[in-house]
């Protein structure tokens, strides 16, 4: 038990300052048909560091890491080359056993990186503000919804076709339980496509909080959202724009420049790596004018007593320990570390790192379609992506990743895995490039395909 | 590309010097370094990342090209791990000293774990690689998820929850699903006065009327009053257990009962479960859902205010409508229970997804090997030394301030103070601020709501007696100073990076982004 410094005169000692005889002196008010004796049945007994490294690196073992062959799995999680100095950075134990800022004075490390962090969020998507960081995408998506229900008075959200199915899960279990009305559609891998702005133009109405659209789409297109967002004001509603993969926007137009009014979406790519899904980090940002319906944590500028300027936690008025149940949302924890990864990263790249390395992406992705496009019975669905985009297969792509993953090439997600209510799109696959990808990846997919489709 | 640092770093920013010491021309002390802000140091066209050059196609964005400055400052790689490096030593920290967070619960934080959760298995693991190349992480969810239903007695579980406030969210959802379920739309969740915030919050965010519960005199909820607000119209209760006065709820199976037998289900905020792991399994006392603080019962660092991981473990009635995905042992296999398999595995009663993947596999792997070093024996003596240890606080100090519940029987993880006795003009934020001076972070202050001018103390099990001994003599220093009404302590901190910051100007006019000081000057 080396995690635990009491001795047992020491244990003896404090029991008699207390006036306890027994340490199960402190557990009276249990009530006595809940109070355990002995341990827990069914667990085994403390461990060596050892022991414990032994079990658990078996179990890791056990998974095909990214990094184990070709790669090109993306929808909503990407790879990364992450610089060693972001690890080394958050393992500072300043950082990283640090409590939420709630004493600015001996926290100005925390509140500064995050306020650095909020504005390299708002410059990056185009907007006036940003939060210090939400759970992940998928749920800012939502807490997006629903400060536009608060800011409209209205309660119907109309959903994108291209939005990652995931998050529309989430939106729909959480809308079933707020009553707000959520319209939403299914991509279409039949060359429809181009109507779904179209769709979701016709669908606002005076009812309309918000429509939500990704960009780039679940399926790796890019569009522009200039006239959606034209359509929405024109109605009163909002338009919410989602970003999966930050690093596009090294290279596309940023969705407030679009015309956006709230901009939220996933800041895995940068600094955080794939982690099986968790903890990521969800960004947020959106005009001034509706900084006190924003959900979460802010940092902000301010002077101490001697006039120097330093940081504190604002607007905390919104929040649950205030406003309770007229709280902007209940959420009391953020992902602070995996801002100041991102943050960190973004620092280390810069305009000029960023930039380059979405050119890079896309370069890299241009080519790989390409190429992938020559394979007997492929298709590559659009002539508009970013880093990701979808392959179209002469049968169900479920099977033929797995195939693939037997040969050592992780080729890209199913969309059967996503819609498994198939209508077509369960030949499609998704494939995402990075800076990571390799010529020699695309022809290990090239080949692993052709063998997987024979 | 231009630079956008127009303004510069000014060596005056940082001169402000307390007491006679002279000012230094950098702003700097000795090893206290004063770091400007990134904006103020980068520029736009450096970067501390080399990139291959890139193959020259033509591009396929459809028009959509960024032509305009972004305006994000790049450091070179030197730069920018000094400027975080001198970031990171204006933070206090449990690698620093004591952290005495009630309800918070900050305790040393074993490296071991941040060495597993970084093994490539599990670190550089794609949420949707085949199942059958995911085994291992599965493994070690389901192996975090039975310890989590062993220690609570209860059978059914939620892994994905991202944080204790989306656990309580979880845990609303499946009981509001089950009453729909039964075609029961009730209408009111039942919250005590001294419940966390987010209960409220969280309620109110499931779409329910939130009624409050009054606290008895010791500090514990009101079980005539929480009876006879009972009706059919109740859903259910949110209790914090033991709650946030650092009391365990003695009620809490006539409590479990009463709203039982109404048709209700009552939520436990686990947020303090670190105090009876170990001693006290919530399912015997008749919870059926409640959420567990990874983070805080089983060691993952907070990192600055999160990432945390928040599983609600579900009573038997609760346990069919846990939300996807879920993992499930098939003989030697595991099972991804999802969208794509939900059918054919049989969980339709589920009330649907709450995260787009599958939780928080970091923190998993983190609380797997603090759980295994630990085990049954250790985690058992765990919760013995965080009791002991604030039991030893709130005696040793209770002839020195204020403890309104020192008479209402042990307390629990945290022990209690309030302002009363202190000199006029002294509140509990002048302790707080008084204890930085003394090289300790603050106790949580004003909370919880219902005792005024709140402190609440939590050493937790990793203290050492000598810690603990240091720490009181500091409290109580600095507790006297405010009931003789030391004017010095009204000017504390008086040694940390920065003297008290003014919060109110900072909501009053908030500035929550960087802009350049000659165009912010323009717009005004």
């Amino acid at each position: 038990m080396r995690y635990l410094p009491l001795q047992p005169e020491d244990r003896q000692a404090m029991l008699g300052v207390i006036g306890a005889n027994t340490i199960d002196d402190l557990f009276v008010d249990v009530p006595g048909a809940a109070r355990l004796s002995g341990t827990v049945p069914g667990l085994p007994m403390h461990a060596t560091e050892l022991q414990v490294e032994r079990q658990l690196g078996a179990l890791a073992r056990m998974n095909q890491a990214a990094g184990d062959g070709p790669f090109f799995l993306g929808a909503g999680s990407y790879k990364h080359h992450v610089p060693a100095s972001v690890d080394h950075i958050i393992q500072r134990g300043e950082f990283l056993t640090s409590y939420t800022p709630y004493q600015p004075e001996i926290a100005q490390g925390t509140l500064q990186a995050l306020f650095e962090f909020q504005t390299q969020v708002a410059r990056l998507y185009g907007c006036e503000v940003a939060n210090a960081s939400m759970y992940d995408g998928s749920t800012a998506c939502w807490e997006a919804i629903v400060m536009a229900r608060r800011i409209t008075r209205r309660a119907k959200a109309v959903l994108s076709a291209g939005l990652h199915p995931h998050y529309v899960s989430v939106c729909e279990t959480m809308a079933k339980f707020t009553g707000d009305v959520l319209e939403t559609a299914l991509p279409k891998l039949d060359g429809t496509a181009g109507q779904e702005m179209a769709r979701l133009i016709a669908a606002i109405d005076s009812e309309t909080s918000c429509v939500v659209v990704q960009n780039p789409g679940i399926l790796g297109r890019v569009a522009d959202l200039s006239e959606l967002a034209e359509a929405c004001h024109a109605k009163g509603a909002l338009l919410i724009a989602v970003v999966t993969e930050p690093v596009s926007l090294g290279l596309i137009k940023s969705p407030g420049e679009m015309g956006a009014d709230i901009v939220v979406g996933e800041g895995q790519s940068l600094g955080v790596g794939l982690q099986f899904g968790g903890p990521y980090v969800g960004l947020f940002a959106c005009a001034e004018k509706h900084v006190r319906q924003m959900p979460g944590r802010l940092a902000g500028e301010t002077v101490d007593a001697d006039g120097q300027r330093g940081f504190v936690l604002t607007l905390s008025t919104r929040e649950q320990h205030i406003r309770r149940e007229k709280a902007t949302s209940n959420i009391c924890t953020n992902s602070g570390l995996c801002a100041l990864a991102f943050t960190v990263h973004m620092t280390l790249l810069g305009e000029k790192g960023l930039r380059d390395l979405a050119a890079l992406n896309h370069a890299l992705a241009v080519q790989a379609a390409d190429r992938l496009a020559q394979v007997p019975g492929v298709k590559v669905m659009d002539g508009a992506f970013f880093n990701e985009f979808t392959l179209t297969l002469p049968k169900p792509s479920r099977q033929v990743v797995r195939d693939m993953a037997q040969n050592g090439v992780l080729g890209g997600v199913s969309l059967g895995r996503l819609y498994p209510d198939g209508d077509g799109r369960e030949n499609g696959l998704l494939v995402a490039v990075t800076e990571t990808t390799t010529s020699e990846d695309v022809e290990a997919l090239c080949g692993a395909l052709e063998e997987a489709l024979a | 590309m231009s630079a956008i640092n127009q303004s510069g770093w000014r060596p005056e920013m940082g001169s402000g010097a307390a007491g006679d010491a002279p000012a230094t021309y950098t702003g700097n002390k000795a090893l206290m370094l004063e770091e400007p802000l990134l904006f103020e140091i980068g520029d736009t066209a450096r970067t501390g990342v080399d990139l291959p050059e890139r193959p020259k196609v033509a591009s396929r964005l459809s028009g959509l090209e960024r032509n305009k400055p972004i305006g994000l400052p790049g450091l070179s790689e030197p730069e920018a791990v000094r400027h975080y490096t001198r970031l990171s030593r204006q933070n206090y920290a449990i690698d620093l000293g004591l952290f005495p967070l009630g309800s918070c619960t900050m305790k040393h934080n074993p490296r071991l774990n941040e060495k597993m959760a970084r093994l490539p298995g599990f670190a550089d693991l794609h949420p949707l690689t085949p199942v059958d190349g995911t085994q291992g992480a599965l493994a070690v969810i389901h192996l975090v998820a039975e310890w989590l239903k062993a220690l609570t007695n209860m059978p059914g579980i939620a892994m994905s929850p991202k944080a204790g406030a989306h656990g309580e969210l979880c845990g609303l959802l499946a009981i509001r699903a089950a009453h729909e379920a039964k075609g029961d739309a009730r209408k009111i969740i039942l919250v005590p006065e001294s419940a966390h915030g987010t209960n409220p919050a969280t309620a109110a965010f499931a779409g329910y009327q939130v009624k409050g519960i009054p606290a008895t005199e010791d500090g514990r909820v009101d079980l005539e009053a929480l009876k006879a607000a009972l009706s059919p119209e109740v859903a259910g209760v949110m209790i914090t257990n033991p709650n946030t006065c650092g009391l365990f709820e003695r009620d809490m199976i006539a409590i479990c009962e009463a709203v039982h037998a109404i048709g209700g289900y009552v939520y436990c905020d686990g947020a303090n479960f670190n105090a009876i792991v170990g001693r006290v399994r919530p399912g015997d006392l008749g919870v059926d859902a409640m959420h567990i603080n990874l983070h805080k019962t089983f060691s993952t660092p907070h990192g600055g205010g999160g990432p945390g991981s928040g599983p609600v473990v579900f009573s038997a009635a609760l346990a069919p409508f846990a939300p996807l995905p879920f993992v499930e042992k098939h003989d030697d296999r595991y099972v991804l229970v999802e969208e794509e398999t939900v059918a054919e595995e049989g969980h339709s009663r589920a009330f649907g997804r709450m995260v787009a993947f599958h939780g928080q596999m970091g923190m998993f792997t983190r609380a797997a090997a603090y759980m295994l070093s630990h085990g049954a024996d250790g985690l058992k003596q765990v919760s013995e030394d965080a009791v002991l240890s604030a039991n030893y606080i709130l005696r040793s100090l209770e002839g020195v301030m204020d403890a309104p519940f020192a008479g209402a029987g042990p307390c629990m993880h945290e022990a209690i103070f309030s302002d009363k006795g202190f000199a006029e003009g002294f509140s509990t934020l002048d302790v707080a601020k008084g204890l930085i001076d003394e090289g300790f972070h603050p106790m949580t202050v004003y909370f919880p709501l219902v005792v005024h001018g709140a402190m609440l103390v939590e050493p937790t099990e990793t203290e050492s007696k000598a810690a603990l001994d240091q720490f009181i003599g500091a409290l109580r220093s600095v507790a006297e100073r405010a009931k003789a009404g030391d004017a010095a302590l009204k000017a504390a901190p008086m040694y940390a990076p920065r003297r008290r910051l003014d919060e109110t100007a900072a909501a009053r006019k908030p500035v929550l982004v960087w802009k350049d000081p000659v165009q912010a000057q323009a717009a005004e």
